[in-house]
């Protein structure tokens, strides 16, 4: 028995949508994969004509879509973006080494100018260095406060206008539950914003806020796009965790959860009177921080001092 | 009679990595695993299990189906529209399984 495309009603169909349940052809899944993504930039005012614009870029499965696709659709639709590819080298021997040989390789597939920044260059520590200081028992919280600033820092160095990442709609989902399970209601209505704006007012978004992980790796797949996986050398079991695990689940059972929880996550309204926290600055780098000093210039004071705990307290998330 | 079914199958996005690192395996099967009942998704993916999955096998399958966040695709056809473990696998069937489990 052969399935008909519910769209053109001609071709087979290869692919069942997890968002709608339609079963589409191969023709018409880019189709539809690429439309939904220009629409969510251009309904969300995204980008201006001339924005110079990164695209962050990790030699993973989303970041590589995002990279194939901000291409297509700038040239489909004349965005006018000044496009590049962002990448940072965390300095982890034979992880980052084969990633970034992905980047460098889309970079060519692509015809995207490319930047490296590394953590040696932003902070003056490699993974691979922090890792001799502090074991690998707290590497993965150095690891990711540095990534976390790392983009914004390096956007600052390149006089970037706006940063693209390639978070899907499976990753935002995920937010949002943990900072419920959390209770964390201060960072649970910025989770779902589709653009921040941080440090030097340079832009965040995320055009795949929308976009399901089933899709793109589907759609990395038929187009046979290069992209690099594999799990960080040091921390060999660091699936992300139960939640993730939980969205996978429920996902199999109704796949609109997803985009139901982002959702949710959108319609949260906090009492009036309620106080959140002030969101200051840090007073050594000026990055966000509700501290005086941000995360990022704790864990970096511990390591210069030969104090490596530092920062990394109880109460340390 | 049951007689042997080849088939080709792929393992990627991760999903490689718990097989030793191979990307591409062709096997054979016999083509009723139980039977009378000619060989399905479901006896394929248990006789991956016992048979080729070298480590953590709780990475690849949960229950008698793989683990969500696994895709399957039969034929380069998404396994939803095929009948997932009910499809009965044919000689020379290729069957790809990919993680969307590891960083982006
Ligand atoms: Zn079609
Ligand atoms: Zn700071």
């Amino acid at each position: 028995m052969v399935r008909l495309c519910v769209i053109c009603n001609k071709e087979r169909a290869i692919v069942k949508r997890p968002k709608t349940g339609q079963q589409v052809c191969r023709e018409c899944f880019y189709y539809v994969f690429e439309t939904e993504i220009h629409n969510t930039i251009t309904d969300n005012k995204l980008f201006k004509q001339g924005d110079k614009v990164a695209i962050a870029a990790s030699g993973g499965k989303d970041s590589t879509v995002l990279a194939y696709v901000m291409k297509l659709l700038n040239q489909r639709y004349q965005y006018g973006l000044d496009l590049f590819l962002l990448s940072i080298d965390e300095g982890i021997t034979g992880y980052r080494d084969d990633s970034l040989e992905t980047v460098k390789r889309n970079q060519q597939q692509y015809d995207l100018p490319l930047k490296i920044v590394s953590y040696s260059e932003l902070y003056g520590w490699s993974m691979d260095q922090i890792v001799k200081e502090v074991g690998l028992k707290n590497n993965c919280t150095f690891c990711g406060v540095f990534r976390r600033q790392a983009l914004d820092r390096g956007a600052v160095i390149l006089d970037v206008d706006h940063i693209v990442t390639g978070h899907n709609a499976d990753d935002i989902a995920e937010t949002v539950l943990m900072n419920i399970l959390r209770g964390d209601i201060a960072r649970l209505p910025r989770c779902t914003e589709i653009c921040t704006t941080g440090d030097g007012s340079i832009r965040r978004s995320k055009p795949f806020k929308y976009t399901y992980e089933k899709e793109i790796v589907m759609y990395a797949y038929f187009k046979k796009l290069d992209y690099f996986s594999t799990e960080c050398i040091y921390s060999p079991n660091a699936y992300r965790g139960h939640v993730r695990t939980f969205i996978k689940d429920l996902e199999s059972i109704r796949p609109s959860a997803i985009i139901d929880i982002i959702h949710s996550g959108e319609a949260f309204e906090i009492k009036e009177g309620v106080k959140l926290p002030v969101q200051g600055v840090c007073k050594r780098c000026g990055y966000m921080s509700s501290n005086e000093l941000c995360k990022a210039c704790m864990l970096l004071e511990g390591l210069n001092r030969g104090l490596p705990k530092l920062g990394i307290g109880k109460n340390f998330k | 009679m049951s007689s042997l079914i080849k088939v080709n199958l792929t393992f990627s996005g991760g999903v490689e990595l718990l097989f030793n690192n191979i990307k591409q395996k062709i096997i054979e099967i016999p083509s009723t695993i139980n039977p009378p009942k000619p060989t399905t998704m479901k006896d394929l993916i248990l006789w991956i299990k016992d048979n080729l999955l070298q480590e953590r096998s709780e990475l690849f399958v949960s229950g008698n189906t793989v683990r969500p966040g696994i895709l399957v695709l039969i034929n380069d056809t998404d396994w939803e529209l095929e009948g997932e473990l009910g499809y009965e696998i044919k000689d020379n069937d290729e069957i790809v399984f990919i993680s969307t489990l590891h960083g982006g």
